[in-house]
């Protein structure tokens, strides 16, 4: 078999990937090593499959991997963010849950607040004596003008703030404004 | 964090993501995602253009990662998605109005080399050099579409000539021929710049110095 020197360059391609038979690979690489511009061809063509094969040609822009992870847990929500989530969810569950549970072992001594629209008292010092009428909602320095003593205010007793604060009484913002968080 | 155990063959990582586990995703592509860029933007030939294209096509096989039947490898349907996000992106810019997309048929003949310059010397730092990196990725934009995509899978992400045919959606004889073409235009516009020892040339000519 001989070949001429386009049949060379139609084969090149198919030669490099080893597609050719015996037969045909032999002829060409005959003429080539006769003919000075199939060498040529051939060292150029393997050169430039060599090159475009290296990964240093194309390199992937800094920051591409990471952008794609973004969108992409952005579009779903990956199992940390839903681990995540749940963690949110349980510790809130407990919370609640833990608060009824408080709520209901202290509803016999603990009424609710008296007032719905005071603070409660928690910033007061507890062992501090303070005043507090029957059928009042809030509790006082003793003396302070505004504890209830008109007609039908009840009977006031002199206490500690934590007991009335365990009533559900809440401080006067007047006499104990500077135990409140305003 | 740990690796993961060798047995997680793909076809396990795809039934665990579409099973829930949807972190997994990035360990099933992460092994392509250079693929799936240089993909990009040998056919859109800017930077910004392939980056934006490369990650849609990550997110859209995510979200049909169900339809993947396992007829083809995963990075056979992967890239094939980001061929056809980037060939739409160049519908949306109308630059298929300056460079038919599939319709030319392959050129009838054999192609002939125009220039026979001697260039054997292939040093492997020849890479390192901006200026040859950059000489090679013109001479790629510059060659039409058609060549251009099957040398890229094929020469630059060393797909078979068959996955490049299914990725294309085009027989392996026009796989082949277009292969033999983009090669013999890249060696003709690459060979008179890089042959005769262009390699070794020092940066700055014979006896100068630099300061």
């Amino acid at each position: 078999m001989v070949v001429n020197c386009e049949q060379v360059w139609q084969e090149i391609s198919n030669y490099l990937e080893s597609e050719v038979s015996p037969e045909l690979r032999a002829a060409m690489e005959a003429h080539i090593r006769e003919c000075r511009h199939c060498t040529a061809v051939l060292d150029g063509t393997r050169n430039v499959v060599h090159l475009y094969a290296d990964d240093r040609l194309l390199e992937l822009p800094a920051g591409f991997s990471a952008a794609w992870q973004r969108k992409l847990s952005e579009s779903v929500p990956g199992p940390r963010g839903t681990a995540f989530g749940w963690l949110i969810a349980v510790a809130a569950l407990a919370l609640v849950s833990g608060s009824f549970a408080l709520a209901r072992f202290d509803s016999p001594a603990r009424p609710a607040l008296r007032s719905h629209h005071a603070e409660p008292g928690t910033g007061v010092p507890p062992q501090m004596m303070v005043e507090i009428a029957a059928d009042g909602k809030t509790f006082h320095v003793p003396g302070c003008k505004y504890l209830h003593q008109h007609e039908g205010a009840g009977e006031v007793r002199l206490v500690a703030a934590s007991e009335a604060i365990r009533e559900g009484y809440v401080p006067c913002v007047r006499c104990l404004r500077q135990y409140l968080n305003r | 964090m740990l690796e993961k155990p060798a047995e997680d063959s793909e076809q396990s990582l795809i039934r665990r993501i579409c099973n829930g586990e949807s972190s997994l995703f990035t360990q099933l592509v992460k092994p392509y995602e250079r693929r799936v860029y240089v993909t990009a933007l040998a056919l859109l030939r800017n930077e910004a253009d392939a980056q934006d294209v490369a990650q849609e096509a990550i997110l859209k096989a995510f979200a049909n990662l169900r339809q993947f039947r396992g007829e083809s490898r995963f990075s056979t349907w992967l890239i094939q998605i980001t061929v056809n996000e980037a060939r739409m992106r160049q519908r949306k810019q109308h630059a298929d109005l300056f460079e038919p997309i599939t319709e030319a048929p392959d050129e009838e003949g054999a192609y002939t080399p125009r220039d026979f310059a001697d260039w054997r010397e292939l040093p492997s730092e020849a890479l390192e050099r901006s200026e040859v990196r950059t000489l090679l990725v013109k001479a790629l934009a510059s060659l039409g579409q058609k060549y251009r995509e099957v040398f890229i899978l094929r020469d630059v992400e060393q797909m078979s000539i068959e996955e490049a045919a299914e990725v294309l959606n085009v027989s392996t004889a026009s796989v082949k021929t277009r292969l033999l073409r983009a090669r013999l235009m890249l060696r003709d516009l690459l060979a008179p710049a890089l042959a005769d020892g262009w390699f070794s040339r020092p940066p700055f000519g014979k006896g100068s110095k630099p300061w």
